[in-house]
């Protein structure tokens, strides 16, 4: 975690192995941003489960647990907003093409809500796909929201 | 902690009191095997407490959907007891609370089998 001299928020940019540790590795090292930002207890579990769903669809359906490829963690507090990033280096998706969770016929589904959950737990959510290959996506909770 | 599971018998309801976290790789896991064997011994009445189940991810949410088909498939039910706010919650958004018969009192919970 990075910190410089005139007290500036900490940030994180890292490179983590496409494995379930790195789940919780991120989730332990987005937590300690968020909680030197003073994010409420409430939230800082929302920010928790949000990461821990974004990377896992890093690790799992993005990287496919490929032991060459890699998730970079970037972490920010800045102007109000705590701004996670997490990219894959996977083939990447489309967003329109995901199944709709909370459609009748698929709320028996056994996956398929991890996209629901962020989008449930950050106030803002963003996917990109990078070239030549790979997806980031950008979760955002403004700190001003936490209560 | 993974997910801890212990089972106890009241009366035809077989009551399995979860602890831990029901995530993605071990305890999603254990949690299935579980499930899937109470059902393959004939168990048709499950009551899942999840009172001291700290954290759910989307992959365990997962399973307890698969949970609910497998004991179904089986001719029997699944019900859920004591679910803190954040599993509540969870249940909320996903829409879940339409499919789980959810108690908060254990003897209340029982008779409904009944």
């Amino acid at each position: 975690m990075a910190d410089n001299d005139r007290g500036a928020p900490p940030s994180v940019d890292t490179s983590l192995d496409s494995t379930l540790d790195s789940v919780d590795n991120a989730e332990e090292l987005v937590l300690q941003i968020a909680g030197q930002a003073g994010v409420h207890e409430d939230d800082m579990h929302k920010i928790g489960m949000a990461v821990r769903e974004a990377m896992v669809n890093a690790v799992v359906h993005g990287n496919r647990y490929n032991a060459n490829k890699r998730v970079r963690l970037t972490v920010g507090v800045d102007a109000g907003r705590l701004t996670i990033r997490i990219a894959d280096q996977g083939e990447g998706f489309d967003m329109s093409m995901l199944p709709d969770p909370l459609a009748e016929e698929n709320l028996l589904r056994q996956s398929g809500r991890g996209i629901l959950l962020i989008r449930a737990f950050v106030d803002r959510f963003h996917v990109r796909r990078l070239e030549p290959s790979g997806t980031e996506v950008t979760l955002v909770k403004y700190l001003s929201q936490s209560a | 902690m993974s997910v801890k599971l212990t089972t106890r018998q009241v009366g035809d309801v077989t009551v399995i009191d979860a602890a831990g976290r029901i995530t993605l790789g071990e305890g999603s896991s254990v949690f299935r095997d579980s499930i899937r064997d109470l059902s393959a011994a004939g168990n048709k009445k499950i009551l899942l407490n999840l009172g001291e189940v700290t954290y759910i991810d989307s992959s365990g949410i997962g399973e307890l959907v698969s949970a609910f088909t497998t004991v179904t498939n089986h001719g029997g039910s699944l019900k859920l007891l004591n679910l803190t706010k954040r599993v509540q919650d969870l249940l909320q958004i996903t829409k879940l609370f339409t499919v789980f018969e959810v108690h908060d009192d254990e003897a209340t919970a029982i008779r409904s089998f009944a």
